[in-house]
């Protein structure tokens, strides 16, 4: 459905992409998952044919970004990070204003919207630049599903949205994938990953790996436990000051120990733990998440 | 209890609305306390009268020992604030940043220029010391917004969503920084829609349509919810929302 070949996209001296290359089938929600910077807008803006690559090449339902983009412009849908849609048209007029664009209208292809747009529709006469942070959210999506695109991409639709909302949302586009519309959604927030058919992890304009998430999960090669003590802040500090245990940070109520090339007893962290004085310790080896995967594989280029 | 920041009944109404409708608690000195709430909830409307920045319809409060009513310039005097949106200009460089805000709270120039060369070394900062705020990393620029929102000392910063779209290695190192605060006497006063940052806090509140639904440490509020994480007892008392938008 997408497919990228060694994708390069530079502004000035700023390396957006270097050399990116995937592919995604009919069907998939692939998830793009990575810090800001990481280079997932400019990846969507050469998909959508906003910009041009530098070199490598793309097509999106089997027509080029360069040759065919107003073929590529018909059946795709949009939905940008920055709300961009115009503040100062209603809810209903903005809806209308982009199904003419594509020469359709809102009653025909209302079902596919149905389920997010009934949602805001009570406020159908409210300008949109007066709707809230979610409110707009289901307004731009149903403004990139009123054509009835055959891939959507949506970058970064649930950044600054509350994890209720974020819970919606990532139902929502289940419901679409039904309906057999291709999604290419990007996130910062690694816990969305699992969600996702496959996931790509974009650091500094490179894909560090494509795969399922689970398969993503059961490549990770280190020793990993989860590690707490009555005092969590004195915990990371000691942990960090003991060669064997550095790679550790805190992962919500636990701090995270990997550790690398060697089997480790969790008697020798505990016997150690003990000596620095800690009470109530629990180490526990734990399945990594996302977030513990893309801190490995991203290792050698963090800053 | 020494309290840097007291609530009760606080409320603002906008029109017919109540945006924050009779909230009531302490935070304590050195305290790292989380503020949570969906989307609409009310959060940064309460924050914004604790900043002094608006009138409270009703109830009353005190921030840093001083009234959200009658001492506004006091209280700013007193908190620092970074927030995702809003820290630092892009287009000043990194010690005009400092140099600005330092005189803005009433530093002299003689401190200013003491505790610049000291934060430039902690933050290991002397080559991007005379850069452009726009040129620096993501990261970057949320060191050193927590840093300059920090650097006259406040008693209580108050951190507005800080860690979005970071790496999850920066994001880190922004809460060992957060940490080192409250060590040394800060209090933070912090919203986020990480439920895992909710984890590092001492006490978190969460808001449901302008009242604070729960408030307690995350042990207790996950052994009251029967829940496994943070993530769920939010889940769970913001569901109960009756808020449409």
């Amino acid at each position: 459905m997408v497919k990228c070949i060694d994708l390069h996209k530079s502004y000035g001296q700023t390396i957006a992409l270097q050399g990116v290359s995937f592919e995604v089938n009919a069907g998939e929600i692939f998830g793009i998952i990575g810090p800001d910077g990481a280079g997932k807008t400019t990846l969507f803006r050469i998909l959508t044919t906003l910009i041009l690559a530098n070199q490598g090449s793309a097509t999106v339902n089997g027509f080029d970004v360069v040759k065919d983009y107003r073929e590529i412009r018909k059946c795709v849908g949009y939905m940008p990070g920055r709300f961009s849609l115009y503040q100062d048209l209603t809810v209903e007029e903005n809806l209308e204003f982009f199904a003419t664009v594509f020469n359709t209208t809102v009653e025909e292809n209302y079902e596919l919207i149905k389920d997010i747009y009934q949602q805001i529709e009570p406020f159908k006469k409210r300008r949109a630049g007066k709707l809230s942070g979610g409110m707009k959210q289901k307004l731009a999506l149903s403004c990139a599903l009123i054509h009835k695109p055959t891939v959507l991409f949506l970058d970064e639709p649930t950044t600054g949205v509350d994890p209720v909302s974020r819970k919606e949302f990532w139902g929502m586009l289940k419901k679409l994938k039904a309906q057999g519309i291709t999604i290419l959604v990007s996130t910062p927030y690694m816990d969305e990953a699992s969600l996702c058919d496959r996931i790509a992890l974009i650091q500094k304009g490179k894909f560090l790996s494509i795969d399922t998430p689970l398969n993503i999960v059961n490549q990770y090669k280190n020793q990993l436990w989860a590690v707490r003590s009555m005092n969590m802040s004195k915990l990371l500090n000691d942990l960090r000051s003991n060669k064997s245990f550095e790679n550790c940070f805190a992962f919500g109520d636990s701090h995270h120990v990997s550790i690398e090339n060697k089997k480790l007893e969790i008697k020798t962290l505990e016997e150690y733990l003990l000596k620095c004085g800690h009470t109530d310790i629990e180490i526990t080896e734990i399945q990594p998440t996302i977030e513990d995967c893309f801190m490995e594989i991203s290792k050698d280029t963090t800053l | 209890m020494d309290n840097v920041i007291t609530a009760t009944n606080l409320t603002k109404q906008f029109g017919h609305f109540t945006a924050v409708d009779q909230i009531s608690f302490e935070v304590e000195r050195g305290e790292i306390f989380g503020f949570l709430g969906a989307n609409g909830a009310g959060k940064t409307t309460a924050m914004r009268m604790l900043c002094g920045l608006s009138k409270p319809t009703s109830g009353i409060g005190t921030v840093a020992g001083f009234d959200i009513h009658t001492q506004t310039e006091k209280v700013k005097k007193n908190i620092g604030y970074m927030s995702q949106k809003f820290s630092l200009y892009d287009d000043l460089k990194v010690w005009e940043n400092i140099e600005l805000f330092g005189g803005i709270y009433g530093m002299n120039d003689q401190d200013i220029k003491v505790k610049t060369d000291k934060l430039m070394y902690e933050l290991n900062f002397e080559k991007e010391r005379n850069m452009l705020v726009a040129s620096l990393p993501l990261g970057f620029k949320q060191k050193l917004a927590f840093s300059v929102a920090i650097f006259h000392q406040p008693q209580v910063v108050f951190l507005d969503e800080p860690t979005g779209g970071v790496d999850p290695v920066t994001r880190r190192m922004f809460w060992e920084m957060i940490y080192k605060a409250a060590e040394n006497g800060i209090t933070v006063f912090v919203t986020t829609h990480y439920m895992d940052e909710a984890e590092y806090c001492n006490r978190v509140s969460i808001m449901v349509d302008g009242r604070i639904e729960a408030l307690d440490s995350p042990k207790n509020l996950k052994a009251h919810y029967s829940a496994k994480n943070m993530d769920e007892v939010f889940q769970k008392l913001a569901r109960k929302s009756q808020r449409k938008e």
